[in-house]
């Protein structure tokens, strides 16, 4: 029953971080595989540091809301994404990144977070992944 | 045969599942999962996510707001 899912994370904006890696790491819990491709502002969010430097993508307001957003996760028992991701890697999740992206932004493999990424690939490799998902997401 | 007990009181979403899931990959066949929590979704999704990966809901018990699922690991 267990099948697939992919996910496109186009996004760098930390809301939609938190909906890929929630998404991501409750597909694994549900016994699927993931595998999550990160392009374009997306990729930044795998730079050494990155992970978390995101904006909101509403009521950013110069980083206050993003402030609040991010005090008002931990209060309700939030994890970090940090933890979400260290949990996604656990539970198997793979991690693909845009190489496109980073000719485009002048990104080489030592500024990002080579321990996370599994494998460096185009959009064939998106592709190749997404024909065999029941579930496949553009965030 | 072992049995695990995870606390997930006062965790929100996705964590309860995701710390099932884990205990799960942690034990071995014939062992126990206890985890316990009060996340309201959670109680229905953990034996939504142990049938999805064919493993025995035992039991699902409730004290007030705190739930408590128990779970047997059938299959690696």
């Amino acid at each position: 029953m267990p099948g697939k899912t992919s996910i496109i994370v186009h996004s760098g904006e930390m809301d939609k971080i938190y909906s890929a890696l929630i998404i991501g790491s409750g597909s694994l819990s549900m016994g699927m595989e993931v595998s999550m491709y990160f392009t374009f502002f997306g990729l930044l969010r795998l730079k050494k540091d990155g992970l978390d430097k995101g904006s909101l993508s509403k009521m950013n307001m110069l980083g206050l809301g993003r402030w609040m957003v991010k005090r008002r996760m931990r209060a309700a028992g939030v994890e970090e994404l940090h933890k979400l991701m260290s949990d996604f890697r656990e539970l198997g999740g793979r991690i693909i990144a845009c190489e496109m992206t980073m000719e485009v932004m002048g990104i080489t493999r030592s500024q990002l977070r080579e321990d996370l990424i599994d494998e460096y690939g185009a959009v064939g490799t998106y592709v190749n992944e997404a024909k065999d998902s029941q579930i496949t997401l553009f965030i | 045969m072992a049995e695990l007990k995870v606390d997930c009181a006062g965790k929100n979403c996705p964590v309860p599942l995701i710390e099932m899931r884990k205990a799960i990959k942690k034990a071995t066949k014939g062992d126990v999962v206890e985890i316990r929590g009060d996340h309201p979704a959670s109680k229905k999704e953990i034996p939504m996510a142990v049938e999805s990966l064919g493993q025995e809901l035992l039991e699902v018990t409730e004290d007030g707001k705190m739930w408590t699922i128990r779970i047997r690991k059938v299959k690696e």
